[in-house]
């Protein structure tokens, strides 16, 4: 079983939850942006949370199935449509061989996931079939889709049609979107004026906002304590010696604008960082299109894990919902 | 010192060993990587070594942040005890410096660059006192270096020179990072020389290119069959100028797949190295040349 891409979308690639162990090379986790929407579209179609499907940013590729198969569309608003006929999302619903999966304009969050009943059987590299376009690693021959691809699909069941995420276990960032941040690694570099400008100002998504990164822009210049720079990190105030950067960690070069990297991350670098996104939110940043108003929102590490713990009884609703 | 413990986000626990880069910072980080490894410890699922930092990922399902702090603490005071040897090897590198790939990618990123007049090795020739490019050519493949980090993106190895503090070369990073970088470009910024693994943006000075792919996800490179990234964290790197005939006769090696860099096993005592850094780096030359 195959399914021909007749278009690519704009950058849509194969991924799953990612390639943990290999960071310390530089090889990023990667996987899809919203985990909890490919999780969530691969129970739709009776696949393991972990099996491989499609992530499409801003707008949806075409798809034509050679064969019967289960789909579900999660994550963005952008309705779905087989042979010009609309379906609803976070729904299983069916495409028959020869018809043609396609998506309408985008109409709220940035990324679907597309997860095809048997999932993605693009080999796996390093444990995963996650796209990393930089290493030409993983994925389909390591890029993202284009016309005239065959994507391969494994094995699926066609059992579960009609089944539904209910509404209540649906997440999308809400308007303007709340980010919360644990500050911390090199945040004391900074005065306490910009201590205080970056969580009150409100900031808005950049148009360079990818899979690597989001920047942001809007608030404040964040000025930096007074110091001789140590050896080896450079004159700008803001960089240190070349350093790990945690996933969602937050670097401000030169003070101007905040980038939070997510999961196709550079694994290091010489740019301090204020803190960290903490789990709970990283996927909602996948969802953010550029211009989206965001206000960083500080907690402490009980809040952290209070948030990660709400998120784990969603997942496990989900789950029950549709086991 | 002692070292300094923040977390990132709910995730991370971040370890700062030294703000400033030095081998002592480098060796004390590099045990504790290996401290925590070798401590197998529940929840702790990657470990990365930097510069004169490290970085433990963790899953807070399974050990508490206030627990892996405590671990990782117990470990650094071990890891302050641990005699500075290492294991490693030393590895030869031929890089063609001045090449044509990376002066073109240069020109065409002038406007982004301190000294839109020069090259960059002119630049960095001038601003660390060589009398010229040659000279500084010259105190570039002159000493080996560590490879103090791998990662920014897949295996690129970020190299810290062996000498004295006062000869090392020091180089701001571009004023604005250029959008492409030929691949295996010879780079450096800050105190950091570095070989671009893809290409890709980049901020590091260009000094040259070497021949001898350091990353292959197809494993298809004779010498990446193993594992697809070639350096490790300890290796030590010497560099060895080519000219463009060289270069192209060693591309062509890699191409039939019968390149394969000459590497040793070599014992590094920081200790020894410390008293007598010329003559240490001259003895590890020699072994690399196999005497």
């Amino acid at each position: 079983m195959a399914i021909k891409v007749l278009h690519h979308g704009l950058a849509t690639t194969v991924q799953d939850l990612g390639r943990p162990g290999y960071f310390h090379l530089g090889i990023p986790i990667g996987g899809a942006m919203d985990r909890y929407a490919m999780r969530a579209a691969n129970l739709l179609v009776g696949n393991d949370e972990g099996a491989a499907g499609l992530e499409a940013v801003f707008m949806g590729p075409k798809l034509e199935f050679a064969e019967d198969a289960l789909v579900a569309v999660t994550g963005a608003d952008m309705p779905a449509k087989v042979d010009g006929e609309e379906r609803p999302g976070w729904t299983a619903f069916k495409v028959k061989a020869g018809q043609v999966l396609s998506f309408d304009f985008l109409k709220a969050g940035a990324r679907i996931c597309i997860a095809v009943s048997g999932g993605i059987d693009v080999p796996e590299a390093l444990g995963s079939r996650s796209t990393y376009p930089i290493g030409a690693l993983g994925g389909y021959k390591g890029r993202a889709i284009a016309a005239g691809d065959e994507l391969p699909v494994g094995e699926g069941t066609l059992a579960s049609e009609g089944k539904s995420v209910p509404e209540e276990l649906r997440r999308m960032p809400s308007n303007p979107c709340e980010l919360r941040v644990l500050p911390g690694l090199y945040w004391d570099r900074l005065t306490d004026a910009a201590k205080e400008s970056f969580f009150a100002d409100e900031w808005k998504v950049a148009p360079e906002a990818d899979r690597m990164g989001y920047r942001f822009k809007g608030g404040r210049h964040l000025d930096f304590v007074e110091r001789k720079q140590p050896f080896g990190a450079g004159s700008d105030p803001s960089n240190i010696v070349d350093s790990c950067y945690p996933y969602g960690s937050i670097q401000v070069p030169g003070g101007t604008e905040p980038i939070i990297l997510h999961r196709d991350a550079v694994s290091g670098g010489g740019y301090f960082m204020v803190g960290t996104v903490i789990s709970a939110d990283m996927d909602l940043i996948g969802q953010l299109q550029p211009h989206t108003p965001i206000r960083f929102v500080k907690v402490d590490m009980d809040e952290a894990l209070a948030a990660r713990a709400e998120r784990a009884r969603m997942l496990a609703a989900l789950r029950e919902s549709l086991g | 010192m002692p070292a300094r413990y923040t977390f990132g986000g709910d995730e991370h626990l971040f370890v700062e060993c030294s703000d400033e880069m030095s081998l002592d910072a480098f060796f004390k980080s590099l045990s504790m990587a290996t401290g925590i490894k070798d401590s197998n410890i529940k929840g702790v699922t990657e470990i990365c070594p930097a510069n004169a930092s490290l970085q433990v990922k963790f899953n807070p399902d399974i050990i508490k942040p206030d627990d892996i702090l405590k671990e990782v603490q117990a470990i650094e005071g071990a890891a302050e005890k641990a005699e500075p040897v290492l294991t490693t090897r030393i590895v030869e590198i031929p890089v063609y410096y001045n090449d044509p790939w990376t002066h073109e990618t240069l020109m065409r990123f002038r406007e982004r660059h301190q000294d839109p007049s020069g090259t960059d090795l002119e630049y960095a020739a001038r601003i660390n006192d060589f009398g010229n490019v040659d000279d500084f050519i010259a105190a570039h493949s002159g000493s080996p270096w560590f490879v103090s980090m791998v990662g920014f993106v897949a295996g690129l190895p970020f190299m810290y020179q062996m000498v004295e503090r006062q000869r090392q070369i020091e180089v701001p990073k571009y004023l604005r990072p250029r959008t492409d970088t030929p691949k295996l470009t010879v780079g450096y910024g800050g105190c950091f020389s570095c070989i671009y693994s893809v290409r890709g943006a980049g901020g590091y000075q260009m000094f040259g290119i070497t021949p001898m792919p350091i990353f292959d996800p197809t494993q298809e490179t004779s010498y990446l069959r193993d594992f697809m990234v070639f350096f490790r964290p300890g290796d030590i790197v010497k560099f060895k100028p080519i000219n463009r005939d060289e270069y192209d006769a060693a591309v062509e090696e890699v191409d039939k797949g019968r390149f394969s860099p000459p590497i040793r096993e070599v014992k590094f005592d920081l200790r020894e190295f410390s008293k007598d850094i010329d003559g240490y780096n001259a003895k590890l030359e020699g072994m690399l040349n196999g005497h």
